[in-house]
């Protein structure tokens, strides 16, 4: 690595290197992560997994207040 | 049992959250373990510049790799169900699990995007002492932030720290420090970690008897035994220990849990440890749930009581004890705890009643007592038990309970004598001739995963009915949504876990099979 190259440019070489230079179980571990993500932050996030407070209620008194109720009638 | 709580929507919940869970956790013990043991066999790779400990480095850190890649992530889907499927939870706890989740989240990105880089691009790139560092600071950071979701968990098993705001319906921190070395959280921690250490030098010690049933990469093999035999050695004395300090606390905080663990229903002094047991449904009944009855056991006498509180004549309390009160043990019913549960509850109705009234001084001064010591203590503490129907419903299954507990027990004596054996047979130099041992090694890679799933099993059967101690059951905690949509994203997890289990032991495989690199 040149000495002569700005630390941003280095650590860019750095992650450019190691991803160019992955070995197979790299690359294929890579596809697994960012197909994982996709599936956790977009599909289950989106359309399975969104706060049910935060959905129901549009201030954090009212959703005190479910809660509260919440609280108070559980039996 | 629980009055009006829609049971199926409350149980897919539970059972959603136990699967994703227990998935995680497939992830995070070899983690926790392997990345020490990698450090490990660096360190001697710096310390003696030898090749044949970088390729033995390089090989165990790319199964380490395998792992942590795949695990990441997995229990980011458990945070989305505390919104989802436990929002009055969440509600309730949120500043109490802000602060700890925060903590993990920064260390772990730091630690991910950084170090973890340095480990696997930085061969030859940075010096080899800032490699080494590199691979310490993972094998401490991912074990530091396993602790601020323990510490999460301990909150729930002993809730400390806090105090209620009935304004905002939730618990406030108000002593951080309580919250990081709650009892609870300091022996789980240790337990944790260490059956983590335990399990990667399983793993390590298997694959090392692989290559040594194959007659491949021998010497390379003998050197990961010595290093996994006396790691898992030392980590399994530490898990027996800690598992002891962790039993001794549940004593005091989370008895009835205890009680569960060793099917004691009758509490005395000299109380018997049971060291196996087999239990059957007998005549006798607490209130509508059946009482168990040993039909087998083998017991060492009077131990439990040593155990506990260090001789004898210290009186253990039973099931019947706990719930229908002792009171020359200054134990008091269920009943009772329902009925102060019901007072505090009680005095929040009054709160919001006031409040619609816009009466202020009357909600002020209701707030107020929410603060008070003496009302926590007597009152607040109980709040949960006013949405318990029966007084035997504060009892958790106590089958489960016991067997999984002392299978866990079992299972961890076991290791001891595997690594023992393990580090006897290398030291005589007689390893690769037992053959019979490298099998048991070999097949008792995935015990410690057993022992692992096993106490969260434990931890958390032996916590109901409540998900906060005390406080808050799963009843109550539970979000009014659909259980058709709980129900589905259960499938869907458990479709998309095991396949990226079935992909992580393929790959595995794989690379075990190809060999530390020449």
């Amino acid at each position: 690595m040149s000495q002569t190259m700005s630390p941003i440019n280095r650590i860019f070489r750095f992650y450019y290197d190691g991803f160019s230079n992955m070995a197979w179980w790299g690359k294929r571990v890579w596809i697994i992560i960012l197909i994982k993500l996709f599936i956790i932050f977009i599909i289950l996030r989106i359309f399975f997994f969104r706060d049910f407070l935060e959905k129901k209620y549009s201030s954090d008194e009212q959703r005190s207040e479910y809660v509260l109720d919440q609280l108070i009638n559980s039996k | 049992m629980f009055g009006n709580a829609d049971l199926t929507l409350v149980d897919w919940s539970r059972a959603q959250f136990a699967l994703t869970a227990i998935y995680h956790w497939l992830f995070v013990p070899l983690t926790l373990g392997l990345s020490f043991i990698v450090a490990i066999m660096e360190t001697i790779y710096v310390k003696t510049g030898s090749d044949e400990w970088k390729r033995l480095t390089r090989f165990w850190m790319t199964l380490f790799g395998i792992n942590f890649a795949i695990g990441v992530a997995t229990g980011i889907i458990l945070e989305f169900e505390f919104g989802t499927n436990w929002s009055n939870y969440s509600w309730f706890v949120g500043d109490i699990f802000g602060a700890p989740l925060a903590v993990e989240g920064i260390l772990a990105f730091f630690l991910e995007s950084t170090f973890v880089a340095v480990m696997f691009f930085g061969w030859n790139k940075v010096s080899k002492k800032f490699h080494l560092v590199s691979t310490w600071l993972v094998a401490v950071g991912a074990n530091l932030s396993a602790l601020w979701i323990l510490v999460a968990n301990a909150w729930m098993q002993n809730p400390v720290g806090m105090i209620f705001n009935p304004e905002t319906a939730r618990n406030e921190m108000v002593s951080f420090w309580a919250v990081l070395f709650n009892e609870v959280a300091v022996s789980k921690f240790l337990h944790t970690i260490s059956s983590g250490f335990l399990l990667a030098s399983m793993f390590v010690l298997g694959i090392s008897a692989w290559y040594l049933l194959q007659k491949r990469e021998s010497f390379l093999a003998k050197r990961t035994i010595l290093i996994a035999g006396i790691f898992g050695l030392l980590s399994s004395l530490l898990v027996a220990y800690t598992g002891d300090n962790s039993a001794r606390t549940l004593a005091k905080i989370q008895p009835v849990k205890f009680a569960a663990f060793e099917a004691l229903y009758q509490g005395k002094q000299k109380a018997d440890l049971v060291a196996f047991g087999v239990l059957r449904k007998s005549e006798k009944k607490i209130g509508e749930k059946d009482v168990n009855e040993f039909a087998f056991k083998i017991s060492i006498p009077g131990f439990l009581s040593v155990m506990t509180g260090g001789d004898q004549n210290t009186f253990v309390p039973g099931i019947f004890d706990l719930v229908n009160g002792n009171t020359s043990q200054g134990i008091i019913s269920v009943a009772e705890k329902i009925q102060r549960g019901k007072t505090a509850r009680d005095l929040l109705t009054e709160y919001k009643t006031a409040k619609q009234n816009n009466d202020l001084p009357k909600a002020g001064g209701i707030a107020g007592m929410f603060r008070d010591k003496k009302f926590i203590n007597d009152y607040f503490r109980y709040f949960g038990y006013a949405s318990l129907g029966n007084p035997e419903d504060a009892i958790p299954n106590v089958k489960a309970s016991f067997y999984s507990f002392h299978l866990m027990v079992m299972l961890g004596f076991y290791f001891i004598l595997v690594f023992a054996i393990a580090l006897y047979l290398l030291y005589r130099n007689t390893l690769h001739k037992n053959r019979w041992f490298l099998w048991v090694a070999l097949c008792s890679i995935l015990l410690p995963y057993v022992a692992g799933e096993l106490g969260w099993v434990l931890a958390e059967i032996g916590r109901q009915p409540w998900i906060i101690q005390d406080l808050m059951p799963v009843s109550t905690a539970v979000s009014q949504i659909s259980s058709g949509s709980v129900i589905t994203t259960f499938i869907l997890f458990a479709v998309l876990f095991t396949l990226m289990l079935i992909v992580e032991i393929s790959i595995m495989i794989k690379q075990i099979k190809l060999g530390p690199k020449h």
